[in-house]
C-alpha cells in the first residue's frame, strides 16, 4: 500500500521535472559525432576525392548494398567511376567505414533519409560525395601511400627516401 | 617414404623437397622465391622449418624447407616456436620497405604477399623509419610496373630469363637497391611476359588490361574456359563483372598449359567487350524497329524451308555449334569454313595422327622430350606455349646428365643451372626464317621450303623410312642429316614438330615419315602438329566439304541460301571469291558475335555468344576435347550459336534436331550421330550434377554488390539467372569445397587468395589436378598399324623467272582474328601491306625497297610495299598472314609479278 502511494508521488513529482522528450521534427536531437547514420564520401584536405575505389567497403558490406567501379585518372589518382549505395538495404552497421583504408566513406550523424519511393533510396556518387573531410580532418592517403600521382612523385610521400639511383654502387 | 611433421607420420614420394612435401600434404608453409615450375633457390628464407636429427633430438636446427630434400624418416616441425618466430621476423624485414598502398594495388585480394603476411601472423608493422622508393618503368600495353612493392624474391627474372628465355628484363644495382626492370622504358619483348603478373608474389607486375576495368578477384564471376587464341587449347579462367569480361587468368592443367599462358591468350579477350559486338538480331532489308528473337527464328526457319540451303561451319565455333549446323542443313550441304590451305593442313594432320603409329603428345609431355626437331615452323608465333615447352625440353638432356653426375635434384634450380651452363639438348630447326628458338638450336638450316623438306625426307630415309631416296643433297646438308639422325636415334622420347606455319604440307609429311621411322626403330617418338585455329581439328573430325566446292556450287546455282556460322568468310578466301559467293546467294544468314565484312553482306544477322557467353567443346591440336563454360549472361538477344540453330530447327521441323533443349542434349545427339566423339559426353559432369545437392558457384563467397549493382535500374533485385546447361550457378550460393577438375572456376583456398592456391588442388605439386586433368583425348595412335609413308619428296626448288612463291608469315600478335580487338595486341601487329622479297630478286627486277609493287593473283591485281628480307631465298616472297585488311588469303601460291612495266610502281 505504501509503495503504491510512493510511486504515485514520484510520478507526480516528475510533472515538475525538465522534459526529456524532444519535440522532433521542430526540435533536433543532438547526436554524437560517431552516430552511424547517412553515409557520405568525403574529400581529402586538398579537395580531392578520398575514395580510391579499393572495393573493401563493398566486400565488408554484409548486405552487399555497395557497388562501385575503380577508375584511374590521367593524373594517377584512382577514383570510383560510379559509386552506388542502396540505402533500402543498408543496415548502418558501419563496417564499410571500418574497412575504408582512406577514411573516404564515413557514417554521419544524420538519419533523415526516409523516402516515400524506395527507388529514391538508391544513392549515386553525386548524392554521396560531400565537400568536407568529415570526421577525420587532415588525412591524405596519397601523402602516405607509395604510389606516384601528379604533384607527388616517388619519394615525396611522408617517410619516404628519394628514389634509388639504380646506377649507383655507393652503399 | 615416410616423413614426420610435428610428430605426425605422413607418406610422400621421393625426389621432392620438404616445402613441396608440406604443401602437397595440405599444410600451410609460407614461401616466396620457390615456384613449382621454377624450382628452389632458397633466396627469401621464408619457408624455414625445424629439422631434427632423430627421435631424441629436441633442439633441432632451422633449415629452409625448399632446399632440403625429402629423406626417409626425416623429422621436421612447422609449428616449432623458433621456426614460427623466424618466419615472422623474415616477413617483417621483407615488409619494411613495402609501401602503404594495398588499396590502390591491383594485386590486392589475390596477393601472395598479403596471404603470407597473414599466415605468419605479422599483422602490424614494427618499422617506423623512412622507406626506400624506386621509379617505375613503362613496360608497354600489357603490364604495369610498381617497383616500390618489390620484396626481392627474384622470381620475375628467374621466370622471364631462365624459364621463358626473355632478354630484356633483369636485375640492376646492388645491395638493398636491387631493381627489377628493363634497361629503359619499353614494351617487354617476350611473348610470355603476361605471366609475370601471376609469377610476381606481390604487385610489382600487374595486368594492365585488367587495370583499365579494374575488379578485385573476389568480385569477378569466373568460369572455367579454354583459350581461343590458337590450337593448343590452354585452360583459362575468364572473369566477368558488370556485363564485361575483365580478366583471363591461367587455369592450371597439368597436361596442357601448366602454370603459364602466352600474351595472346591472356590479353586477347577484349573482343568480348568490343563495340563491334552484335547484340540484337537484324533482318535486311530492315524492318521497322528491332526484331524479336521469336520472330527472327521464324523468319529464318521460313527461309530455310523455301531455299536450297548450304551451311558453312567455322574452326572458331564449338563442336556443338558446328554439329547443330551440319544437322540443320544436312551432312551433304555442310561445308568446312576454312581456307583451302588450312583445310588441307588440318585434314593431313588428322589423317597422320589417326592412322599412323606415332603418338601426339600433350604440352606437358613435350617438356620432357630429349631431342626436338622442328620442321618449317616458327613456334613462338604459331603455337606460343609449345615454344615455351621446347625451351624446357632442351634442358632435359643436360639435366639428366647432371642428375647422374652431381646427384642434383631437378628442383635445385641454381646449382642445376650453374652445372648445366649453356649446355643444351639436341634441337634442330629447319625453317626459312629465323625463329626465337634458334638461339637454343644445335643446328639450324634455312632455305626454300621445298629444299628444307627434302632434307627432312632424306632424314626419314636415313632412319629407315620407306621413301624414295633423296640423293642430290649438298655435303653440308648430308652432314646435317647424319647429325640429326644420330641425335634422334640416341634419344628416348624424340619430339618432331611441324604444322601449318610455313604453308608447305611436305613438312608435315616428312615429320610423319620421320616419327614413324623412329617408331619402327623402337623409339617412342612424339609427333605434334600446330593447327590454325582453336577448333580446327574438331571441325575436321566432324567433317564436311571444302569451301571451294561451296563456291563452285553457288556459281552453278546449286544453292541460294547460305548459313554462315561464326565465320568471317573474307578471312577464308580472296575477297573477289567471297564477293562472288555472296553475289550468287539470295539469302545469307550469319550467326556471329562481331560485326565484320561478312556481316555487311548478311540478310539475316543473329547475335552469337562468344566463348565467355556460351558453353561448348573444342578440340585442340593434340585431339584433346575440352569444355568451356559460359561466364556470364549476355546483354541483348545474344545466345549460343547452337541454341539459335536448335530453335531454328524446331521451327523448321528438322527431325534430326527435334526436342533438343540444352547442352547435354546436343552433346548427346552429337555423340550418337558421330561415334568418334563418344568421349565428349564424359569431359565434364552433366547439368544435373550436384555436390550435397548444390551447384558450383561461379562467384566467390565474398562477391559484393548484389543488392546495388542493378539498383539504379530497379531497386528490387531481379532473380539471378538459371544455368540449365551446366552444374555451375551464376550466383555466390552453392558448394564451397573443391569442385571436380573440369568445373573449377578459379583457384582459391582458405588463406590462399592468390593463384598459388592451385597447390591445394593438385595430387602432387606440378602434377595432375585431383581426379585427373580436365579434357579427354580423342586420338590415340595405331601402335601396331603399318605406316603408309609419304613416298615422294618435293623436287628441288628452282625459282621461276618473273614469278615469286608467296609464303605466309604468321605472328603471335596480328595473325589471329579475335585477339586483334585488344588494343595492345593491335599495336604490336605488323603492317598488312608489306611483301617481303629477296634483295637480289628486287635488284634484278629493279624494285627499290619501300616501293609499291603490283602483281596478279587470279587476274586480280594487288599493290604492296616491297620490303627486302635477306632470309628469303630467291624466288620466294612472304606476306604477313591473317591481318585484318589482308586481301590475299590463299597462301602459299605462285604469282606472276605483272611484267616489267607494271613494276614501276606508283609511289
Amino acid at each position: 500500500m505504501f509503495s503504491l502511494i510512493r510511486s504515485m508521488w514520484l510520478v507526480f513529482l516528475h510533472m515538475f521535472h525538465k522534459r526529456e522528450t524532444y519535440q522532433y521534427p521542430e526540435e533536433k536531437a543532438p547526436l554524437p559525432a560517431r552516430w552511424r547514420g547517412r553515409i557520405a564520401l568525403t574529400r581529402d584536405p586538398d579537395g580531392g576525392e578520398r575514395c580510391v575505389g579499393c572495393y573493401l567497403c563493398a566486400a565488408a558490406c554484409p548486405v552487399d548494398c555497395i557497388s562501385l567501379q575503380a577508375t584511374e585518372a590521367p593524373d594517377g589518382r584512382r577514383y570510383p567511376g560510379f559509386f552506388r549505395i542502396n540505402f533500402s538495404r543498408c543496415i548502418f552497421c558501419g563496417f564499410c567505414e571500418e574497412a575504408c583504408p582512406t577514411y573516404a566513406i564515413q557514417l554521419l550523424p544524420d538519419f533523415e533519409i526516409a523516402e516515400y519511393d524506395r527507388q529514391n533510396l538508391v544513392y549515386e556518387k553525386e548524392d554521396l560525395l560531400i565537400n568536407s573531410q568529415g570526421k577525420y580532418p587532415g588525412y591524405n592517403y596519397y601523402r602516405v601511400a607509395g604510389m606516384a600521382i601528379d604533384g607527388k612523385n616517388k619519394g615525396e610521400a611522408s617517410k619516404e627516401e628519394p628514389p634509388v639511383d639504380v646506377k649507383s654502387l655507393l652503399p | 617414404m615416410n616423413i614426420y611433421i610435428d610428430n605426425k607420420k605422413y607418406e610422400i614420394k621421393e625426389g621432392k623437397n620438404l616445402l613441396e612435401a608440406c604443401l602437397q600434404l595440405g599444410l600451410n608453409l609460407p614461401y616466396f622465391c620457390w615456384h613449382p615450375a621454377l624450382g628452389s633457390v632458397g633466396a627469401c628464407r621464408q619457408c624455414a622449418i625445424k629439422l631434427y636429427k632423430d627421435e631424441d633430438d629436441t633442439k633441432g636446427r632451422l633449415v629452409m624447407g625448399c632446399m632440403e630434400p625429402v629423406r626417409d624418416n626425416v623429422r621436421i616441425s612447422l609449428e616449432d616456436p623458433d621456426a614460427k618466430g623466424f618466419r615472422e621476423q623474415v616477413i617483417g624485414w621483407l615488409m619494411t620497405n613495402h609501401p602503404h598502398d594495398c588499396a590502390v594495388c591491383d594485386e590486392g585480394g589475390a596477393c601472395h604477399l598479403q596471404d603470407m603476411t597473414v599466415m605468419t601472423g605479422h599483422t602490424y608493422r614494427d618499422y617506423r623509419f623512412s622507406k626506400r622508393t624506386y621509379n617505375n618503368q613503362d613496360l608497354g600495353p600489357f603490364l604495369n610496373h610498381e617497383m616500390n612493392r618489390c620484396i626481392q624474391c627474384y622470381r620475375c627474372v628467374r621466370y622471364y630469363k631462365d624459364y621463358a628465355g626473355g632478354k630484356d628484363l633483369d636485375v640492376f644495382a646492388a645491395h638493398n637497391h636491387v631493381y627489377f626492370g628493363r634497361c629503359g622504358n619499353g614494351k617487354l619483348e617476350s611473348e610470355f611476359s603476361g605471366n609475370l603478373a601471376e609469377v610476381c608474389p606481390t604487385g610489382v607486375f600487374t595486368d594492365k588490361t585488367l587495370q583499365s576495368h579494374y575488379t578485385r578477384k573476389w568480385d569477378l564471376t569466373y568460369a572455367p574456359s579454354i583459350c581461343q587464341g590458337c590450337s593448343l587449347g590452354c585452360n583459362t579462367s575468364a572473369g566477368e563483372r558488370y556485363g564485361t569480361l575483365r580478366q583471363i587468368a591461367n587455369r592450371y592443367n597439368g597436361d596442357v598449359n601448366g602454370y603459364f599462358l602466352c600474351d595472346r591468350g591472356r590479353y586477347g579477350y577484349e573482343f568480348v567487350n568490343s563495340h563491334q559486338r552484335i547484340y540484337e538480331p537484324a533482318v535486311r532489308p530492315h524492318s521497322n524497329g528491332a526484331v524479336k528473337k521469336e520472330q527472327v527464328v521464324e523468319v529464318v526457319a521460313e527461309k530455310l524451308k523455301k531455299g536450297r540451303v548450304i551451311g558453312i561451319g567455322s574452326p572458331r565455333a564449338s563442336l556443338e555449334s558446328n554439329f547443330a549446323l551440319k544437322q540443320l542443313v544436312g551432312a551433304e550441304h555442310f561445308y568446312i569454313g576454312m581456307s583451302d590451305a588450312d583445310h588441307d593442313h588440318t585434314a593431313l594432320a588428322l589423317k597422320i595422327l589417326k592412322e599412323g603409329p606415332a603418338r601426339t603428345p600433350s604440352l606437358h609431355e613435350m617438356e620432357h622430350a630429349d631431342a626436338v626437331l622442328i620442321l618449317g615452323e616458327d613456334l613462338t608465333n604459331t603455337a606460343p606455349l609449345m615454344a615455351l615447352a621446347v625451351r624446357q625440353a632442351v634442358r632435359q638432356q643436360p639435366m639428366h646428365e647432371t642428375e647422374q653426375t652431381l646427384h642434383l635434384a631437378p628442383w635445385q634450380d641454381a646449382p642445376m643451372r650453374e652445372a648445366i651452363q649453356d649446355k643444351k639438348g639436341p634441337l634442330f630447326i629447319l625453317h626459312t626464317f629465323p625463329t626465337k628458338l634458334d638461339e637454343l638450336a644445335t643446328a639450324i638450316h634455312r632455305g626454300a621450303p621445298d629444299n628444307l623438306a627434302r632434307i627432312a625426307f632424306a632424314l626419314a630415309a636415313k632412319l629407315g623410312a620407306d621413301v624414295a631416296p633423296v640423293d642430290d643433297l649438298h655435303d653440308e646438308e648430308k652432314t646435317l642429316v647424319a647429325q640429326m639422325a644420330d641425335a634422334l636415334l640416341a634419344a628416348k622420347n624424340p619430339l618432331i614438330i611441324s604444322g601449318y606455319g610455313s604453308g608447305w604440307d611436305h613438312f608435315m609429311k616428312a615429320a610423319a615419315n620421320i616419327s614413324w621411322a623412329l617408331q619402327q626403330q623402337g623409339r617412342a617418338p612424339m609427333l605434334s602438329f600446330t593447327l590454325p585455329e582453336c577448333n580446327s581439328l574438331g571441325l575436321e573430325m566432324l567433317g564436311g566439304h571444302r569451301l571451294d566446292s561451296a563456291i563452285d556450287l553457288m556459281e552453278k546455282g546449286g544453292a541460294d541460301t547460305v548459313v554462315v556460322l561464326e565465320n568471317d568468310l573474307y578471312r577464308r578466301a580472296d575477297e573477289h571469291v567471297i564477293d562472288a559467293l555472296f553475289a550468287n546467294a539470295k539469302e545469307v544468314i550469319l550467326i556471329d558475335h562481331l560485326y565484320n565484312q561478312t556481316a555487311e553482306k548478311a540478310t539475316v544477322l543473329l547475335p552469337a555468344g562468344t566463348f565467355a557467353e556460351a558453353d561448348g567443346t573444342i578440340v585442340n591440336n593434340e585431339g584433346r576435347a575440352q569444355r568451356f563454360f559460359q561466364v556470364f549472361v549476355p546483354k541483348g538477344s545474344v545466345q549460343e550459336s547452337w541454341r539459335w540453330l536448335l530453335q531454328i530447327a524446331e521451327k523448321a521441323q528438322v527431325p534430326r534436331l527435334s526436342s533438343l533443349q540444352n547442352l547435354d542434349d546436343i552433346v548427346w545427339a552429337m555423340c550418337v550421330a558421330v561415334p568418334f566423339f563418344e568421349k565428349v559426353q564424359q569431359i565434364a559432369p552433366h547439368a544435373d550434377f550436384r555436390i550435397n545437392g548444390q551447384k558450383i558457384p561461379r562467384e566467390s563467397h565474398r562477391y559484393s554488390g548484389r543488392t546495388a549493382t542493378l539498383a539504379n535500374e530497379n531497386v528490387s533485385e531481379p532473380k539471378p539467372a538459371d544455368d540449365i546447361d551446366t552444374p555451375l550457378s551464376f550466383t555466390m550460393e552453392g558448394f564451397r569445397g573443391e569442385p571436380p577438375a573440369p568445373l573449377i572456376p578459379y583457384f582459391w583456398s582458405p588463406g590462399w587468395n592468390s593463384v598459388q592456391a592451385v597447390n591445394k588442388y593438385q595430387t602432387e605439386i606440378g602434377g595432375h589436378l585431383h581426379g585427373g586433368d580436365p579434357g579427354l583425348r580423342l586420338l590415340e595412335p595405331h601402335l601396331n598399324g603399318r605406316p603408309h609413308y609419304f613416298r615422294e619428296a618435293p623436287d628441288r626448288y628452282i625459282p621461276m623467272p618473273g614469278h615469286v612463291h608467296i609464303m605466309p608469315v604468321y605472328s603471335i600478335f596480328g595473325s589471329e582474328e579475335l585477339s586483334m580487338h585488344t588494343k595492345g595486341i593491335a599495336q604490336s601487329a605488323q603492317d598488312f601491306f608489306c611483301i617481303y622479297m629477296n634483295p637480289e630478286d628486287m635488284h634484278q627486277w629493279s624494285i627499290s625497297p619501300g616501293i609499291w609493287v603490283s602483281f596478279d593473283v587470279d587476274h586480280h591485281s594487288y599493290q604492296m610495299v616491297a620490303v627486302p628480307n635477306h632470309w628469303l631465298p630467291r624466288g620466294i616472297a612472304a606476306l604477313n598472314a591473317g591481318l585484318p585488311k589482308s586481301k590475299i588469303i590463299d597462301l602459299p601460291q605462285c604469282v606472276k609479278l605483272s611484267g616489267a612495266e607494271a613494276l614501276h610502281a606508283t609511289r
